[in-house]
């Protein structure tokens, strides 16, 4: 059993990765990544989305009747998302401003419904807790990859703290203007893949 | 298979479940985060009247406490420059009178964009030993793609800019959204925004010059024409005859 927690638990890290290898999530991962602070808000918010939609939607997994499970686990989902942003916009309201309309989006995010309908249907509510931990884990890590590069090169910092003081406030570092505009998030995710195919060559689809 | 009188009784059940979990979080942190909105707004009044620092981190009792100990928070009638008395300023919410159609109008059509214009308006005192040093008006109007909200701070003639801060906007990071770079903000500080009685403050294409050569200019933001442009409508558009300038000139005297 300890060894099946942590398989559920990690796998989605790198091996079963939802942006890597599902390609899942990607809208947010594009719009919240020009800073690590709010990547890693939004990967908190995921994982306690994520987690907490698991183990409700596995505790009622007996009783929801088939034929409306999709909109149930979407009331449930949705109830938690709204939650999660009045939560956000209550403790951390200088951030969640910044979030905007990407917590709200959560719901749209495929992970979570993904993990609801794949796993916590036919699992106990603990394994889809974990599972909802690592498939946030999973998606927190990429945005937090992603975050890093896009805030280092396009504005110099990292959580905010000054790393390569910039030219415009008397450095030496011209900050890359692309690292700071959407498209550059897809060249950072597209290299994460490549290197993370390159040790785990058995992700490649076959053609 | 399960009966339909289960699936609806499931479904209601799960629906009043979470109805009650929204509402719940809903109401029991309404009070936090209109907390957090009043001190927002609070802290970006000091931040461009230049009693606290950008990024300066303070608590939200030292906000208040500068706050009140240095602004007073005037609504005043838009068209007739006089102050509303029969207003509340401490609930007052310009932007929440603005989308009201009963406290507002139809904005004449202008080059910023203003849709809506609403009756009343907040307008800042920031004093200094009983005297005001500051005024603060908040200002808004569209750039490129979003509209940008601020706060534009005159000296005590009424004529200089003590300073121009917009705490939301959506313009692109690095083009546009330089309209938040502290460099340009500085820029500012000194302009005059009146030339002969008209609000002539701009942002030009290129580098203006120090103050004294270019009083109504402000170096443009490379890339960002538009933003840029944005920002002299919605200042002309807001000192001018439909915004604040009745006040300006009750005050004025």
């Amino acid at each position: 059993m300890a060894a099946k927690t942590k398989e559920i638990l990690l796998d989605p890290l790198f091996n079963n990765n939802p942006i890597a290898l599902q390609v899942l999530g990607i809208c947010s991962a594009l719009a919240v990544t020009t800073k690590m602070e709010t990547s890693f808000v939004l990967s908190l918010a995921v994982i306690a989305v994520v987690a907490l939609s698991n183990v409700a939607v596995s505790v009622l997994r007996n009783y929801i009747p088939a034929s409306i499970r999709i909109i149930v686990q979407l009331t449930i989902i949705a109830s938690l998302v709204i939650v999660t942003d009045q939560v956000l916009k209550a403790f951390v309201y200088d951030i969640s401003k910044q979030l905007s309309v990407f917590v709200g989006l959560i719901i749209t995010n495929c992970i979570v419904m993904g993990r609801a309908e794949a796993f916590a249907m036919q699992n106990p509510p603990l394994p889809a807790f974990i599972d909802g931990i690592g498939n946030g884990l999973g998606y927190g890590l990429v945005l937090m990859v992603v975050g890093f590069f896009r805030e280092l090169f396009g504005s110099g910092k990292l959580f905010g703290a000054v790393i390569f003081p910039l030219v415009s406030e008397g450095g030496w570092y011209t900050p890359n203007g692309l690292m700071v505009l959407a498209p550059s998030a897809f060249f950072l995710i597209g290299t994460f893949i490549w290197i993370l195919r390159v040790f785990k060559p058995e992700q490649i689809e076959e053609n | 298979m399960r009966s339909n009188s289960y699936i609806f009784a499931f479904a209601a059940a799960v629906c009043a479940v979470c109805g009650i979990v929204v509402a719940g979080s809903a109401v029991s942190l309404k009070d936090r985060q209109d907390a957090n909105q009043r001190l927002d707004k609070q802290k970006k009044v000091l931040t461009v009247a230049g009693l606290m620092e950008v990024g300066e981190e303070i608590t939200a009792q030292e906000v208040q406490k500068r706050f009140s100990e240095n602004v007073e928070v005037q609504v005043v009638t838009l068209k007739s420059g006089e102050i509303a008395k029969d207003i509340d300023t401490a609930t007052f919410d310009q932007q929440k009178a603005a989308k009201d159609t009963a406290t507002s109008a139809q904005a004449p059509t202008n080059r910023a964009k203003v849709q809506r214009l609403p009756h009343n308006a907040n307008v800042y005192l920031v004093k200094k030993d009983g005297q005001v040093k500051n005024y603060v008006f908040p200002v808004e109007g569209k750039g490129l793609w979003s509209t940008l909200y601020g706060y534009l701070a005159l000296e005590k003639d009424l004529n200089t800019i003590a300073g121009l801060t917009f705490y939301q906007h959506g313009e692109t990071p690095g083009l546009g959204g330089e309209v938040d770079n502290p460099k340009w903000k500085a820029l500012w500080k000194g302009r005059k925004a009146f030339k002969d009685g008209k609000a002539n403050i701009r942002v030009i294409k290129g580098q203006a010059g120090p103050v004294d050569s270019a009083p109504y200019e402000v170096d443009g933001l490379s890339g960002a024409t538009l933003t840029c442009n944005g920002v002299t409508a919605l200042l002309q558009f807001w000192l001018g005859e439909h915004g604040f300038g009745p006040y300006l000139t009750k005050v004025k005297g």
